[in-house]
């Protein structure tokens, strides 16, 4: 396997140099983008059977002669990072093969197609990589990759900040994790991921590291507070690769944090660790929904919800890192395996909402919501997999968004056997919030679906729009076909996923499941089948329309239409997205994030227009990130003196810090 | 004599060449004027060849003859001479200005010897004796030399402290055994190169200024107000 994903990541890196070179050659897309969902697919069909096999466990290692002249580069395939490289080249594959249609809308394809493939490329890289050289190297290039993709667009206002905060958050969590890599190597210097999980850190270090990892990595996947950059980034980049990096990439950080959390640090496990993590995943999942229930633009939309996501299988990993730490494994595989079917799931549906989203933006050229609308009668093959896609990211049954919430939720109702009072009371608090973000994400997606293509059509561009052509749609169509189906069968993935909990926490799920039923915790708890809840739901659909046929009158009866409560016929009537979020806008975000709305009501008679404005303030923002630029400002400032000293003085600080240095070696060597 | 007194005599007398070293860098600390800082910085060559020549001997290493040899004629003769000559063919101004004053920089020298002895003693702790002396007056004598570039105004003594610097370096390398001659070439050459990148600054700063005071400098860039 291990063998296969590098050729793959050589033949991709192969086609984005194909990309650099000859941009201009009229079948530069499909090439690109063809070789891609090749490659991709070719990754996922193998890491799939590689992970099904019984025999798997085994485990490939690989160490090349490159690098750093003295260190070898070594690289590795278990079980955990199979499961992410199918996740991986599944959603790639058919995020291609959707790029093979949308790419041709690019207007500036040069800037796209070099660095798409070198992005996938980068990604399975990230996921072999077995020493913190080869990792953060990788880490760091598909930051750098993806960087470039969101600079494609770089002459739309914003899109160069965007970019600038992404590289700065980037550097950052980069730094985070060469910290924690560095604590967890030791006095040593045991780079390579064997010798750290031969280690055993001390336990202030280990708790260092878990605190550096959920920093490092956390900024990549955007938990809140470090999420700031990624509703700019994520829609700057053009849609495809929004889907990648929203989809996939926050996916890759969550490997690199169970990499480091799960596996590296090794032995002393504290329960606070896993306290920390739900607390800080489940004040993401609530302000990430909040935030995206306030937004009007598309695709910054679809990233909030990314965030609400990444603080659900967050909250998952949390309780079963409490679990392990409390010496009872048994329990902490539920939460684990809900975690990654998340994250499964989550790829599949973010990556089919963002498609869908580029499939809008290709037949209107607009993101805001309220200049939207009606769109399911112009585009009605993508109204249908939005709508796939909307019930699984609304955690809805029988889709698979509500399979995994379902797992943590049972996960949460396990918690009284945790040991730590503490945590008795952390546990349900995140279950709440689980509860509350499930709930808002369904106004959320309600709320999109409807304005977006429900309603009358609010601008010319919207009622102008059609269908968009097929390979977009048939890649949008397969990924809600599989959304479908680990909706219907979500054994399916717990059987992927079950093996890899038994080699990462030490248990796997208690109960042997069948194919049909989901029942995690046999005999206390509830079981669920998707297919039973599919096969009930379309049976009764499908009796009472049957009904509805048979005892409804067929008698031609005229009257005036109903007008739905709008006798105007003006498309600015209807209710927008910020009135429909105006509700939940004052419940919450007058608190969370001081919403204030000023209406300036002309007096009659006058002839000015009236004016609605509200008022939102970030708390990311306005308590961490203003406060942080304006201290280093002012620091840069004081510095900016030491640009122009003389050349004696710059000799006497060389000469203070020599001394100051050889003052702390004497004083060490003694 | 006996194996063990003329070991003695070997210990002593390289012991005694690397403090005349030493000994000429606090010469230069406290010269005001230039042409003695000049005759101090020759004196240190001097005492930097002859520890090399007696490196040379007792560790029957020859290549450190020639090494000897180049810092005799180049750095104790021809370095010297050149900067005299400049001095009086651009007739610049004779005397010194500190920044530090001169027994300031005297006590904040002493306190760097104690300072490399510390260091390198313990650091050390497994070679002869000879190499950890040689090291620890080495590292006083680059230190020092940094000290006077810094506490010197004038761009003559901030080379002339370069130079010793270099000094050090040589003294530290000579000091251990096997060392290949590649590395003494280098310096030397790295000295020469310096010294005659500086002597062009001078004549470009002296076209423009009159002087070599580098505080006419600051004032051009608009550093001093």
């Amino acid at each position: 396997m291990l063998d296969v994903i590098l050729l793959g990541v050589a033949a991709l890196i192969g086609l984005g140099i194909t990309g650099a070179l000859w941009p201009r050659l009229p079948q530069a897309n499909v090439i690109v983008y063809g070789g891609s969902l090749i490659v991709s697919a070719v990754l996922a069909g193998a890491g799939l059977l590689d992970q099904l096999r019984p025999s798997s466990g085994a485990v490939a290692a690989l160490s090349l002669p490159m690098g750093l002249p003295w260190v070898e580069v070594h690289f590795r395939v278990d079980l955990l990072s199979g499961f992410f490289a199918v996740l991986l080249n599944f959603a790639g594959a058919l995020i291609s093969l959707f790029a093979l249609g949308y790419g041709r809308h690019d207007a500036e394809p040069r800037r796209v197609l070099p660095f798409y493939p070198a992005y996938l490329g980068m990604m399975n890289l990230v996921l072999v990589a077995d020493d913190a050289f080869a990792f953060l190297l990788s880490w760091e290039t598909m930051s750098i990759v993806s960087w470039l993709l969101v600079l494609a667009n770089h002459r739309q206002e914003g899109n160069a900040r965007a970019a600038f905060i992404y590289l700065l958050m980037a550097s950052f969590g980069t730094l985070a994790l060469l910290f924690a890599f560095g604590l967890l190597a030791g006095a040593e210097g045991g780079y390579s991921f064997a010798a750290m999980r031969a280690g055993t850190p001390d336990a202030w270090a280990a708790g260092f590291v878990v605190i550096l990892a959920l920093i490092g990595a956390g900024s990549k996947a955007g938990l809140v507070p470090l999420h700031v950059w990624l509703p700019l980034a994520h829609p700057a980049a053009p849609s495809h690769v929004s889907a990648l990096m929203s989809g996939v990439m926050t996916k890759i950080a969550i490997y690199g944090f169970i990499r480091i959390v799960f596996d590296l640090v090794g032995a002393p496990q504290q329960w606070w660790w896993g306290g920390m993590i739900m607390c800080v995943g489940a004040i993401s999942a609530v302000l990430g929904i909040l935030y995206a229930l306030m937004e009007r633009d598309l695709k910054t939309l679809l990233a909030y919800s990314t965030v609400e996501n990444v603080g659900i299988i967050m909250i998952g990993l949390g309780l079963s890192l409490a679990f392990r730490a409390s010496g009872v494994p048994e329990y902490a595989a539920l939460p684990f395996v809900a975690a990654l079917f998340h994250a499964l799931n989550h790829a599949l549906f973010k990556s089919l909402l963002f498609c869908s989203a580029g499939a809008v933006l290709t037949a209107t050229g607009v993101r805001d919501l309220e200049r939207l609308g009606g769109l399911i009668h112009r585009m009605p093959r993508t109204a249908v997999v939005a709508l796939v896609g909307c019930f699984a990211i609304a955690g809805l049954p029988p889709l698979n968004g509500f399979a995994s919430e379902w797992m943590m939720f049972q996960a949460v109702f396990t918690s009284p056997s945790l040991p730590q009072p503490l945590l008795k009371l952390i546990v349900p608090l995140a279950g709440v919030a689980l509860v509350l973000a499930a709930a808002l994400a369904a106004a959320c997606f309600v709320r999109l679906y409807g304005v977006l293509f429900l309603s009358r059509p609010r601008t010319a561009q919207a009622a102008a729009a059609s269908e968009v052509e097929p390979t977009m749609t048939v890649a949008m169509g397969l990924l809600a076909t599989l959304c479908l189906c680990l909706g219907a069968l979500p054994a399916l993935a717990v059987k992927l996923i079950d093996p890899l909990a038994a080699a990462i926490v030490g248990a796997g799920l208690p109960s042997g499941a069948g194919w049909l039923f989901l029942a995690p915790v046999v005999g206390e708890l509830n079981s669920y089948s998707g297919i039973i809840v599919l096969a009930v739901m379309t049976g009764f659909g499908l009796l009472v329309v049957l009904l509805a046929h048979r005892l409804g009158t067929s008698r031609l009866r005229r009257s005036a239409p109903w007008d739905c409560g709008f006798p105007s016929s003006d498309p600015a009537t209807q209710y927008s997205a910020s009135s429909f979020a105006q509700p939940l806008r004052r419940v919450f975000a007058t608190v969370v994030f001081r919403a204030n709305e000023t209406v300036d009501m002309p007096d009659p008679g006058e002839t000015r227009a009236a004016s609605f404005k509200l008022g939102l303030w970030d708390p990311a923002w306005r308590l961490i990130f203003d406060p942080c630029a304006r201290l280093i400002g002012f620091l840069a400032d004081r510095f900016n003196a030491m640009q122009f000293m003389t050349i004696r003085r710059y000799l006497s600080l060389m000469f203070a810090a020599l001394i100051v240095l050889l003052f702390a070696v004497a004083a060490t060597a003694q | 004599m006996s194996p063990s007194l003329l070991g003695q005599l070997d210990y002593s007398a390289a012991h005694l060449f690397s403090a005349m070293v030493l000994l000429g860098s606090f010469a230069m600390i406290y010269q005001r004027r230039m042409v003695g800082m000049f005759n101090a910085f020759a004196f240190q060559a001097f005492a930097l060849a002859a520890a090399a020549a007696w490196q040379a001997y007792i560790q029957e290493a020859h290549h450190l003859y020639v090494t000897a040899a180049m810092a005799l004629l180049l750095k104790g003769l021809l370095i010297p001479f050149a900067l005299r000559v400049i001095v009086r063919r651009l007739d610049i101004h004779r005397s010194i200005e500190v920044v530090i004053g001169i027994g300031v920089t005297m006590l904040v020298g002493i306190g760097l010897v104690a300072l490399s002895a510390l260091l390198v003693m313990p650091v050390t702790a497994g070679a002869a004796a000879t190499t950890r002396e040689d090291l620890a007056l080495a590292l006083s004598v680059v230190l020092i030399g940094l000290l006077i570039m810094i506490s010197r105004r004038n761009a003559v003594t901030q080379v002339i402290g370069f130079m010793s610097m270099e000094n050090g370096l040589i003294l530290a390398v000579i000091g251990v055994a096997g060392m290949p001659l590649v590395v003494e070439m280098s310096v030397a050459f790295a000295v020469l190169v310096a010294f005659i990148i500086f002597g062009l600054f001078f004549f470009r700063i002296r076209e423009r200024f009159d002087s070599l005071d580098v505080h006419y400098l600051e004032t051009f860039r608009g550093e001093r107000r």
